[in-house]
């Protein structure tokens, strides 16, 4: 089985986004950049899938080459080889027509079901549409079997179980596999990923439908009141004269 | 031309984030000159002219029924009614349907596809208009380059306003298409409110010490007609159902009010949760960062001061 994870390189959890002067773009100044967390689990669950019954795991990513750091360290994690499509990836439209053009060619496409930095949550549905194939979004529990895949997916206020086959595209997220399970790259795996193949490819002259223009923050909120404790009454009435919230 | 709408029903009734999205919808069409058009998918129970109600002028209903899980049949369908309104324009709420369907459609109309839109449109030509991004932590004001949008709008984000308007109704057959994904088994919890939609969330952290400790929060969140939410650690440890973990790498939420016990207020976890309107932080510890973002707070134990807000929030229920 052949399993592409398509992988995107976020700003780490912990950073505080700020903008360049213009409000352009992001200052990435003192930004560390990680694997998209969604996308951890997708990986690890494609090496699981890879023990289970064999084939390969290609990592693949839009981006320009200082994001390489991000691509070996899923080398290192177990991918075997990487593919980067040398472009900037500003719009969700022109990365999913990239990276379908990679992914014609495995039987299953595995995507984090968004990234932490755009929100667009839309390159895997988008990547399902232009090759025509079936989706199962924000999964929670996958298995293959021969060709027959089952799924799990959270819906309003429960979860569906589903069933499709191959080759299929899987925006996964927590519950594919556990955090406790997640794995992480050991020193042999940091020393191998160094020689994995990592090829790179020029972008299609795909189409850019939509631009960022302007990035702001939200607005501060005012300071915070402070009820003593055993006063929670004077909680309820604030939150109902003052605040309108109850 | 129209600005088309995507009525979400489940289990045959509309949802709030539906009549967010008609409500949105017209809005733009009157700024842009045009009549608004609503499309239902499958059996509702719901009356589909009560769209008329939120600023729908027409309404077709697909009479096929297609499972929520069948994301291609349902972007088909709505495509076909697209095609055949000239709508330039798409309103999908981004729930966990429309999150699946409007990418889809995008892809089918050749249109700009925008998510997580959180205001109406600053200008139309080109179309222009303000998303939530970095999960939570900023807004990108985005440009779509193409003559056709479809936008997927963040739940909680806009107010449900009512008009005096009626909608005609029209009944529309789509093509039929095989599903290449198809649902086995739906196991629901009943009664629960869905967390993204709710007006009101109460949450709670490790600070509660154990599972076995959440019954005050269920009986807060009951009285107060609330979602139920928890921290990453708290579902990673299991004392909760993934379901319930918000913030940056769970869900977001935007309710009008989100009442925080026990939680420290990591910048991840604060990042899901600070588009709420009204937040209020129950913790012993006043160093803890939750008290620089919130509005309201009590420094103090939370085994003591939730069952004491638990009955002031019934007495004020009895007197109101
Ligand atoms: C990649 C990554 C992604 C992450 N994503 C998320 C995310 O999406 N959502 C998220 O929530 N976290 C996320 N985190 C984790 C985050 O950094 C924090 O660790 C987490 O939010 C802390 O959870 P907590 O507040 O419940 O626990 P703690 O930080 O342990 O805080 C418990 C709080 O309870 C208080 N407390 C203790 N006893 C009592 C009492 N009796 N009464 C009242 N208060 C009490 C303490 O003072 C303390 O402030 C992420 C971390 C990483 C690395």
């Amino acid at each position: 089985m052949k399993i592409l994870v398509c992988i995107s390189s976020v700003p780490d959890t912990t950073s505080k986004i700020n903008f360049t002067s213009d409000k352009s773009a992001l200052d990435t100044n003192g930004i560390q950049f990680i694997i998209n967390p969604y996308d951890e689990f997708v990986l690890t669950k494609a090496i699981k899938l890879r023990e289970q019954h064999g084939g390969t795991v290609t990592v693949a990513h839009v981006g320009p080459a200082n994001n390489e750091p991000t691509l070996r360290k899923a080398l290192a994690i177990g991918a075997d080889d990487a593919i980067r499509v040398d472009a900037e990836a500003t719009d969700s439209f022109f990365v999913a027509n990239e990276l379908a053009t990679i992914a014609k060619d495995f039987d299953l496409i595995m995507a984090g079901r968004e990234s932490i930095d755009y929100n667009g949550g839309s390159v895997p549905a988008m990547i399902a549409e232009i090759l025509d194939l079936g989706l199962i979004n924000g999964c929670t529990g996958l298995e293959i079997n021969g060709s027959n895949v089952s799924g799990e997916r959270e819906i309003e206020g429960g979860k569906e179980s589903l069933s499709a086959s191959l080759p299929i595209v899987i925006a996964g997220q927590k519950g594919l596999v556990e955090e406790s399970d997640l794995l992480i790259p050991n020193m042999r795996g940091i020393m191998t990923a160094r020689t994995k193949p990592l090829n790179v490819v020029t972008a299609q002259a795909n189409e850019e439908r939509t631009v960022s223009i302007s990035f702001e923050k939200p607005a501060e909120r005012a300071s915070c009141k402070l009820v003593e404790s055993g006063n929670e009454a004077e909680l309820v009435a604030l939150l109902h004269n003052e605040a309108k919230a109850i | 031309m129209s600005v088309l709408v995507f009525a979400e029903s489940w289990d045959g009734k509309f949802k709030k984030g539906t009549f967010e999205a008609v409500t949105y919808a017209h809005e733009t069409a009157k700024k842009l000159g045009v009549s608004t058009t609503a499309v239902t998918i499958g059996k509702l129970a719901d009356d589909a002219a009560q769209l008329g109600n939120y600023g729908a002028d027409k309404v077709i209903c697909i009479s096929n029924n297609i499972n929520t899980c069948d994301s291609q049949g349902m972007s088909a369908a709505i495509a076909e009614i697209a095609n055949k309104e000239g709508a330039s324009l798409v309103i999908i709420a981004n729930s966990n349907t429309g999150k699946t369907i409007a990418p889809r459609l995008a892809v089918k109309l050749s249109a700009g596809f925008i998510s997580n839109v959180v205001d109406t449109p600053s200008n139309d030509t080109p179309f222009t208009v303000k998303k939530k991004a970095f999960s939570g932590k900023a807004f990108e004001n985005a440009q779509c380059n193409n003559d056709k949008c479809v936008l997927a709008l963040a739940p909680n984000a806009f107010h449900i306003v009512e008009t005096a308007g009626s909608a005609t109704v029209e009944s529309f057959d789509a093509a039929n298409r095989v599903s290449k994904v198809t649902s086995t088994n739906v196991e629901k919890a009943t009664g629960k409110i869905s967390l993204a939609e709710a007006e009101i969330v109460v949450s709670a952290g490790r600070g509660l010490k154990g599972p076995e400790n959440w019954g005050m929060v269920e009986e807060l969140a009951e009285l107060l007609g609330a979602g139920t939410a928890c921290s990453k650690p708290v579902s990673d440890i299991g004392w909760r159902p993934h379901a319930e973990h918000v913030g940056q790498t769970g869900k977001a939420v935007a309710p009008n009010l989100y009442i925080a016990i026990g939680i420290s207020g990591a910048i991840q976890h604060l990042a899901g949760v600070n588009s709420s309107k009204v937040m209020v932080v129950i913790n012993t510890d006043p160093e803890a960062p939750f008290f620089k973002s919130a509005d309201y707070g009590i420094i103090g134990d939370a085994f003591e001061v939730v069952p004491r807000l638990i009955e002031e929030i019934r007495n004020f229920k009895a007197n109101n």
